[in-house]
């Protein structure tokens, strides 16, 4: 289970306080699927980043499970996020210069897997998301279809609970968007949470849940499917 | 997947980059190299010019003066045998041999020549105490006399100024004095009433140890009359001590005699020894600042253009500690490549340029390989140290796109 209960953040910028996220309260059960929507600037990457630990809240406490993430330190936060939680970027962040083999093997090669187990899986992952056939390419040898793909395989090396994502459609055709989406309502049904930042529609009415974020508050916490398109 | 995987294909993908900084510290550690060998062998030859020139500290009577290097000891004035002693039992560092002489005018076949008396180094090794404490005990300093103690040919006392052996009744003839009186090894020669048999006869040396007929000193001594005596005592003293004040320390030792060096050959060697410590010095002090500015912008300019990258390392799972190694790795790599790059060419450089640039035949010293990687890996590390922190104190959320 995913918790905020009563997260601000705040920072100075130019002399004037931001509040990019003000006193938000949310509880993500275990399974579920939530769309975090709402318009540039509002939030939604803030909320994420803090989600998985990577961005301290000015007041509040965000909860993994039992566990505090800000009242750890950060190589336990670190630890924590290799174990638990998996992330997706928009613009994939592949390692450049390593094959797509070698970029799902990195989650592995931090959790100290040996060197021919981690080639075992990460060829495994690469099969499941239809890349097989392309192992030792370079991200820049693949469409941005693929890299996308690498990236999930990626993100399911260590076999994540939490999955969060960040715009995973944004620099995709509709064809491969719908794949990929795909792909997360597959992850979603094997009982991952995933937590799924999105500007595109169709992406967020496949999501369970929608949270709708306007100027660092959350302002609804309905039932994707039906309260998207009535927004 | 390993770290040095990681670190090698990152470097290998912006190797133009890393180029410049490499060239740097290679060289940086190739200049390095290069003067520190050349001047060795440079050092060594001239150490060995010097060994040739023979002895360059004079311990002479208070009121001698010198006017002749290789005549200093003939003079009237006297100095007690006992200074030899004194000086073979001392602690000094850098007395690498000493030679006492006695000398008085002869005449032999209506010519004029000079009769030296002078004390073969088996008479030191004999005296017990001198062997345990003494001279010949002690490592020899420069380098330059080396197995000058160990010789048998005594015609090296021409050149070396020592001689292993000489009896009572054996003289070496300089190469006037065997012209002049038609003497040759074996000959039998009469001195003031004494026979004496020509041990050798030196070879031609161009100065006035040439009409000189070398003797026993205890000989030339009982011959003079004048008891326990000598005129003066040589000493090949190692540059390095003359340099750190050897001289005086011996002067506060014998303080009723008079001690000079001969300033201008010790000088000659100090001085091409200072220039080569500065210059070697000074291309330090270059790579330092030079290599370590062009290390630390490389590694700055490196961690910018990969925060994106270190971030995700940092999202997927990574810690500070784990981002610092990548950086301190490469660094590594880069320190361990420049330094036995720089120690190859160096060396090469070094081995060709050598006989040309210093007119000396320079060897590769292995020696030197530890030293160059080991500044080159010092530099880089240190200098890549910053921009490591740096990157490990990343805040990586610079992965998203929106915060």
């Amino acid at each position: 289970m995913l918790k905020m209960e009563n997260v601000t953040k705040a920072y100075k910028h130019r002399g004037q306080t931001v509040t990019a996220l003000d006193n938000a309260t949310v509880t993500i059960p275990r399974g579920d699927f939530v769309s975090v929507v709402g318009p540039s600037g509002s939030g939604k990457s803030t909320l994420l980043l803090m989600l998985g630990g990577m961005l301290s809240p000015s007041q509040g406490r965000v909860l993994l499970e039992d566990d505090s993430l800000y009242d750890m330190h950060p190589n336990q936060r670190a630890q924590l996020r290799r174990q638990k939680v998996g992330f997706v970027f928009q613009t994939f962040n592949l390692v450049p210069y390593l094959s797509a083999l070698e970029n799902v093997q990195i989650p592995l090669f931090l959790a100290k897997m040996d060197e021919l187990s981690q080639a075992e899986r990460a060829t495994a992952l690469l099969e499941r998301v239809g890349l097989g056939d392309r192992i030792h390419h370079k991200p820049g040898e693949l469409s941005v279809g693929q890299q996308q793909r690498v990236a999930l395989a990626r993100m399911l090396a260590n076999d994540p609970a939490v999955i969060l994502a960040d715009e995973p459609t944004g620099n995709l055709d509709p064809e491969t968007s719908q794949q990929i989406i795909g792909f997360l309502e597959e992850f979603n049904g094997e009982g991952r949470t995933i937590v799924m930042v999105t500007h595109d529609p169709r992406a967020a009415k496949r999501a369970k849940r929608l949270l709708r974020l306007q100027a660092g508050t959350i302002t609804s916490h309905e039932d994707g499917n039906k309260a998207f398109w009535a927004a | 997947m390993r770290l040095r995987t990681l670190v090698l294909r990152e470097i290998f993908e912006r190797k133009s980059q890393l180029l410049t900084s490499f060239l740097a510290i290679l060289l940086g550690i190739t200049v390095i190299v290069s003067i520190k060998n050349i001047s060795y062998y440079s050092e060594l030859a001239v150490a060995r010019e010097m060994d040739s020139l023979g002895a360059n500290v004079l311990v002479l009577p208070k009121s001698a003066t010198l006017q002749n290097y290789y005549a200093a000891d003939m003079q009237d004035e006297t100095i007690p045998e006992e200074y030899v002693t004194t000086l073979a039992m001392s602690d000094l560092e850098g007395l690498d041999n000493l030679s006492p002489k006695l000398s008085m005018p002869v005449e032999l076949s209506g010519k004029s020549f000079t009769l030296t008396g002078i004390l073969p180094k088996n008479e030191f090794q004999a005296k017990a105490a001198w062997g345990g404490a003494g001279i010949f005990s002690r490592p020899v300093g420069c380098g330059a006399s080396v197995g000058m103690m160990d010789s048998e040919d005594k015609k090296t006392l021409a050149r070396k100024r020592v001689i292993d052996t000489l009896t009572d009744s054996e003289v070496l003839v300089g190469a006037d004095v065997a012209a002049a009186l038609g003497l040759k090894d074996a000959d039998s020669i009469d001195v003031l009433g004494k026979k004496f048999t020509v041990t050798a006869v030196l070879p031609e040396t161009g100065t006035v140890d040439d009409s000189r007929i070398f003797a026993h000193l205890h000989t030339v001594q009982d011959m003079a009359g004048k008891g326990p005596v000598i005129n003066a005592i040589e000493i090949i003293g190692c540059c390095q001590e003359i340099s750190k004040g050897l001289v005086a320390k011996v002067n506060s030792l014998l303080p009723d005699a008079k001690v000079v060096t001969v300033a201008q050959i010790a000088s000659a060697q100090i001085r091409i020894n200072k220039m080569m410590k500065n210059l070697s010095l000074m291309f330090l002090v270059i790579i330092v600042f030079v290599g370590g500015a062009s290390i630390a912008n490389y590694f700055y300019a490196n961690v910018f253009e990969r925060r994106r990258e270190i971030g995700t390392l940092m999202a997927l799972g990574a810690n500070s500690g784990l981002v610092l190694r990548i950086f301190l790795l490469k660094a590594l790599i880069l320190g361990v490549a420049g330094g036995i790059g720089g120690y190859v060419i160096g060396t090469i450089l070094a081995v060709v340029l050598g006989p040309k640039l210093a007119g000396v035949i320079v060897l590769p010293m292995p020696l030197l390989a530890l030293p160059a990687v080991g500044v080159s890996v010092t530099l880089a590390l240190v200098a890549s140290y910053f921009p490591a922190r740096r990157a490990a104190g990343l805040d990586p959320c610079a992965t998203f796109q929106e915060v």
